[in-house]
């Protein structure tokens, strides 16, 4: 066992990946020398020199565009977008090239490419610095979709995510990247695209990824003292979506509240709901509660945490869904 | 074959290479160049002068608001003013200037208040001016794409006659960018009347100019079609003559213009960076002596075109610009939980209205609650 915040277990799960696997290569904007404006590929650079630790121009479209000739060449590239709201100048070559190069060569072509992306917001930055665009690539046939909460899953999940032959949309809680935990980096991790219930319940399900399972976390320890059980499940997949997890705790539970950063609509709630509604119709004693950002544009910091959902905004559908 | 015999140069020293358009040596001596002559009187030096102390005043108070907490972040212009206020002062009011995000010079000579330029690093909004009434676009913080928006810009004004023009600005790291690189094949093909203000300030945060490009960047507008200048970014007077004749060449027809301002970011890149993790103090001290400020000061004490009491009531100005560069910040007021609904749609959506209402109400649930 040992204390790692979740920048330092991406840290060494990076390393290990690299001593692993010659074939692994690191790619991004100020990842050499600075290591990452978030640190998490410091010291790589100094370790496994300037030819697999590449500061890039800055283009990202040239990053991800870059990445699929090495990969098709039978390197392993991790891309880190510096920012979320930075990915976007490379949608083209994620959406259009990346997710299908494996389907357009019938399978002859591998793209096991990483792309880590800091996402959401809570940390008072300025504006395309908190945004989660996950259900742009969650929408993408060919692409896979996960996000770490905690520093032991963001160990694990890295290095299984840099082995996958499928290209990785890897979300990482920007704001959580400073808080710690224990664990041993020795054990065996559970399946990449597997989601996880992190505290058992019996009332109400609460499924939450990324940076708001602590907020379901903390949800739940209050709920406890008015003597609800809520169950929180973390879903760390986005796609392939795990819904049999959470299928499997609403037939218990009977409700469900999907939470999100996200603007709702057309957010991983909806996509939840409409699976929980297929196919545990008859057990559901509520609607599906949708707790997520408002469908406007990302708010300036001062009002960020008006937009983000919060523990009590989180209680407040947990009423909602109890006395329906 | 080496870069040499290719024909690119070795930036020894960082000096700026013979091409360097200067007017004002960083020891403050007025020198003149064939193609760039500039008349000014002392009048317009004092001002241009006036000017430098003022907005790196600004910034220092910024930067000092931000450690104290009341801005989220800054990006300071710290050895870029001449940069900026030589080329915005080249503007005339019906030009339309497109700033990254750390053009608070250029800010400045459009007439931007402190409270509206800092509103967007106290986190209050996207950016406090009228981007109409001061024809100062939003800043950008997504790295080149206003370069885009101001040849599509000059397009329209090239369509509605008259003898306006556009400028983008933008960085050295930035001009890797596919945005960049189209609007300059867009600028070329339609011989849009934009100027490129390039501030190569030799660092993308951590990244040196070497990792975006092996050639000078004035030079890469060449291979696009049109000229390329390299201005010494340090010295007010040549940025003012070099943006004046790219400005008037575009206002005249004869198109776009790549100007590279040749200079130095000598703060971190924003608040929130540490530069000795990436760069050497050695490089800071060549750029401290090529100092923006401190050259026109040496000419104008050395010429008599300003005397001991110019210098102090700029400095008085300036003590009074901080104190109203503070107080417009702390001052500020916080903007409503409800601001978050409005102005998304120029045409409202029930959908965000009833958003906005259900959100108003909740809170209103809290009215009264301890928590
Ligand atoms: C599209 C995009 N990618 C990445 C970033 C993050 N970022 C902010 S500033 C910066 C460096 C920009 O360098 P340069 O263009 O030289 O401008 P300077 O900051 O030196 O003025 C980076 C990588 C961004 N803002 N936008
Ligand atoms: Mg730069």
């Amino acid at each position: 066992m040992a204390t790692f915040t979740l920048a330092k277990a991406l840290n060494d799960g990076l390393r290990k990946a690299m001593e692993d696997d010659p074939k692994v290569l690191i790619m991004g904007e100020d990842v050499g020398k600075l290591g990452g404006v978030f640190r998490v590929t410091d010291g790589l650079q100094k370790d496994f020199g300037e030819d697999r630790v590449i500061d890039t121009p800055l283009a990202e479209s040239g990053i991800i565009g870059t990445a699929i000739g090495m990969a098709m060449r039978g390197y392993r590239p991790v891309c880190e977008i510096q920012f979320d709201g930075f990915v976007y100048p490379a949608f083209d070559q994620i959406v259009s090239q990346l997710a299908k190069v494996h389907y357009r060569s019938r399978g002859k072509i591998k793209m096991p490419v990483t792309i880590r992306i800091p996402f959401g917001g809570g940390i008072g930055a300025v504006e395309h610095h908190s945004e989660s665009p996950e259900a742009y690539f969650a929408h993408t046939a060919g692409l896979k979709v996960v996000a770490c909460s905690n520093p032991a899953d963001a160990y694990h999940m890295i290095r299984q995510s840099i082995a996958s032959d499928d290209p990785i949309i890897f979300l990482e809680p920007k704001r959580r990247y400073w808080e710690k935990a224990d664990f041993d980096p020795a054990a065996e991790p559970g399946p990449l695209h597997q989601a996880r219930v992190v505290r058992p319940g019996s009332d109400v399900t609460v499924v939450a990824y990324g940076p708001m399972v602590k907020v379901a976390l903390d949800a739940a320890t209050a709920a406890e003292e008015d003597g609800r059980h809520l169950e929180v499940i973390d879903l760390r997949t986005l796609s392939p979506l795990d819904s049999g997890t959470v299928v499997e705790s609403v037939r218990r539970t009977g409700r469900l509240v999907v939470v999100h950063e996200a603007p709702t609509t057309l957010g991983m709630g909806s996509e939840l709901a409409a699976r929980v509604t297929e196919q545990a119709f008859y057990s559901l004693e509520a609607p599906v509660l949708r707790v997520g950002g408002f469908d406007t544009p990302y708010p300036p910091s001062r009002l960020e945490e008006d937009f983000l959902p919060d523990l009590d905004r989180v209680l407040d559908a947990v009423d909602r869904s109890l006395a329906f | 074959m080496t870069l040499g015999d290719i024909g690119v140069p070795v930036q020894s020293e960082q000096s700026g290479g013979p091409e360097l358009v200067q007017l004002l040596t960083p020891e403050g001596e007025r020198v003149h160049h064939p193609d760039y002559p500039l008349e000014v009187t002392a009048e317009e030096v004092r001002d241009l002068y006036r000017d430098l102390v003022l907005v790196r005043r600004l910034d220092v108070e910024a930067t000092a608001l931000q450690r104290q907490g009341e801005l989220g972040i800054w990006a300071s212009l710290l050895g870029q003013e001449a940069a900026q206020i030589g080329s915005g002062r080249a503007l005339r009011p019906g030009d339309m200037a497109f700033p990254s995000y750390r053009e608070h010079g250029v800010a400045w000579c459009r007439g931007v208040r402190p409270g509206e330029l800092l509103s967007l690093y106290r986190g209050n909004d996207f950016g406090g001016w009228d981007p109409s009434e001061t024809n100062l676009g939003l800043y950008s913080i997504v790295i080149g794409a206003q370069t885009l928006h101001a040849t599509g810009y000059a397009m329209a004004m090239q369509r509605d006659g008259g003898e306006d023009a556009s400028i983008a600005y933008f960085g050295d790291g930035a001009s890797s960018q596919g945005d960049v690189n189209e609007a300059f094949v867009w600028a070329s093909v339609f011989n849009a009347p934009v100027v490129f203000f390039c501030q190569n300030n030799q660092w993308a945060i951590s990244e040196p100019i070497e990792k975006q490009s092996r050639i000078p960047l004035f030079q890469r507008a060449r291979g696009f079609g049109f000229p390329g200048v390299r201005v010494d970014g340090n010295d007010v007077l040549a940025c003012l003559a070099v943006t004046r004749a790219a400005l008037d060449a575009a206002r005249t027809g004869q198109g776009p213009t790549l100007v590279e301002a040749y200079t130095y970011r000598m703060g971190a890149h924003t608040t929130s960076d540490d530069p000795t993790r990436y760069r050497l103090a050695s490089e800071l001290e060549i750029w401290r002596l090529r100092d923006p400020i401190e050259r026109v000061k040496a000419y104008l004490s050395r010429s008599g075109e300003a005397d001991a009491a110019f210098f102090e009531s700029v400095q008085e100005q300036s003590d009074e610009l901080a104190g109203q560069v503070r107080s417009a910040c702390v001052d500020m007021p916080d903007p409503h939980p409800l601001d978050i609904f409005t102005e998304v749609y120029a045409e409202k959506t029930p959908h965000i209205d009833a958003q906005r209402d259900g959100f108003a109400a909740y809170l209103d649930s809290f009215e009264g609650v301890q928590h």
